[in-house]
């Protein structure tokens, strides 16, 4: 099998390399790529929608249909993540630590409570010790990682960003709330509901802008027409719309990377992870 | 001679391009551990990214970023300055949609693992075909 | 763009996407995958793509090795080849 593998990579391997052969030059301003289309949006963006970010203008813009359905996919990843793997049955057996002497209780039958004093705290069946240094630490940086991330999301007309990296950065900041405390944490601060609240308006702010556009006299996804709505300068009004559109994509981003996050480490169960 | 080094020296990244794709495609074929299988897909993926990127590149050229956009007003811009933006755009999508297909393989993965109690591709097929 | 840069990059995206499915832990896995992750992000960065840079960046080493080896705790961490 694996040899029968290796012929047949060997095999498309030289025929794709003969085909290289066709391409033109490493960096050739003439080639076909950078000639028809490319050019227009190079020279006529900023005067069209005043955002100097080409990368930003053409996504949420000129092609913002296709950044409508990426939205889309992502949401029905966490979706998908969600209906595999969510379990609602509590485990059968607890764990309890004594905080002074370290001695462990192993309830066995999850339906008899016992009510425990302040001395005891509920661990997970993998226990290490919450360090202090990696607690105090991740809880100072925290708030600074999440307003790097609505800088980016706000600066991603301007600058390198956008509303897909500003998500995955305020996602990650969630990430490591769970990582540094534990999971338990996570699950009570930011509830299961808000997350996949979230995720759902964040596609619909998007779809939303863009079906506003169409009573006011536009087709879908038409912000220039936009204008009497927003008050101030009508030449920003598409780079307001952008925004807009950005600030959807960030929300729905940060919610589906907790819940995949969420929903895989503690296979469904959402009681103890890493 | 210098005919060939100067045909090495144009093509040599679409080469290398080439190689990495192929090693992806190997891993997905040939081992039987399904996440190495969903490795060699990633890889397979970012090195297709990588392709389409390099296309847009133009010598001497600058990031798509349009300098003192806000001061001159009626400045001509002239495309040759600025690398081509259009294989970025369709390429941040692709990223997109590789990360959401990882996070529902991850998820699969731990669900067959569940299940079967095992992740390699010949332990499946027997487990499966006994029951 | 500068050729030496380039070269060396991609020799060392090829290493690793080598090393990455020949071991045989799945934990180094993760880890090698995510600097292939990481050396991707600056050949783009190299190349003039500073926004497919940035999204690798934030995605391929932040997120995906998270999510990698989350899913590695949760199942076995030996592979047969």
């Amino acid at each position: 099998m694996k040899l029968l593998g290796f012929i047949v990579v060997c095999l498309t391997g030289a025929l794709l390399l003969y085909g290289t052969g066709e391409f033109p030059d490493w960096g050739d301003p003439h080639s076909p790529a950078s000639l028809h289309l490319s050019n227009y949006y190079i020279e006529k963006a900023v005067e069209e929608t005043q955002v100097p970010n080409l990368v930003t203008a053409v996504l949420a813009d000129y092609r913002g249909f296709d950044t409508m359905f990426e939205t889309a996919v992502i949401f029905c990843a966490g979706l998908a993540c969600f209906l595999l793997l969510r379990d609602f049955q509590e485990k059968k057996e607890r764990f309890y630590r004594h905080t002074p002497t370290g001695i462990i209780l192993h309830v066995k039958d999850a339906k008899k409570t016992l009510t425990v004093g302040r001395e005891f705290e509920h661990m997970d069946k993998e226990w290490v010790p919450s360090d202090l240094i990696i607690k105090t630490v991740c809880r100072i940086l925290i708030p600074f990682i999440q307003i790097f991330a609505l800088y980016v999301v706000a600066h991603g007309d301007f600058s390198p960003g956008g509303g897909f990296q500003g998500g995955v950065i305020f996602g990650s900041s969630l990430i490591l709330l769970a990582i540094s405390y534990d999971l338990k944490t996570l699950v009570r601060r930011v509830k299961e509901k808000v997350l996949g609240i979230f995720a759902a308006v964040g596609v619909l702010i998007y779809v939303g802008i863009a079906a506003i556009c169409m009573p006011m006299g536009g087709n879908f996804l038409d912000y220039s027409k936009l204008a009497p709505l927003i008050p101030g300068d009508p030449h920003h009004i598409r780079a307001l719309g952008m925004l807009g559109v950005e600030i959807g994509v960030g929300i729905a981003v940060m919610a589906v990377m907790a819940i995949i996050y969420i929903n895989i480490v503690s296979e469904g169960r959402h009681d103890e992870g890493l | 001679m210098t005919d060939l080094l100067a045909l090495i020296v144009a093509k040599y990244n679409y080469w290398l391009y080439v190689i990495l794709m192929m090693i992806g495609l190997y891993a997905m074929i040939a081992k039987t551990n399904l996440i190495k299988k969903l490795v060699g897909m990633n890889i397979f993926q970012t090195a297709i990214i990588l392709f389409y990127v390099s296309i847009g590149y133009k010598t001497n050229a600058t990031i798509p970023i349009i300098k003192n956009a806000h001061d001159a007003h009626g400045a001509v811009i002239h495309a040759a300055d600025y690398i081509n933006p259009l294989p970025h755009v369709l390429m941040l999508t692709a990223i997109v949609v590789s990360v959401a297909t990882f996070g529902v393989a991850m998820a699969l993965a731990v669900r067959i693992y569940q299940r079967y109690q095992t992740l390699e591709e010949d332990e499946l097929r027997m487990r499966l075909s006994e029951e | 763009m500068h050729w030496p840069i380039d070269l060396i990059v991609l020799t060392f995206v090829i290493f690793c996407a080598i090393a990455a499915i020949s071991v045989k832990d799945l934990l180094g896995t993760a880890i090698l995958f995510g600097a292939y992750s990481f050396m991707m992000c600056l050949l783009w960065a190299v190349m003039g793509a500073v926004d497919v840079a940035f999204t690798e960046a934030s995605v391929g080493a932040g997120v995906s090795t998270v999510f990698f080896v989350a899913a590695v705790f949760r199942t076995s961490r030996r592979t047969k080849d």
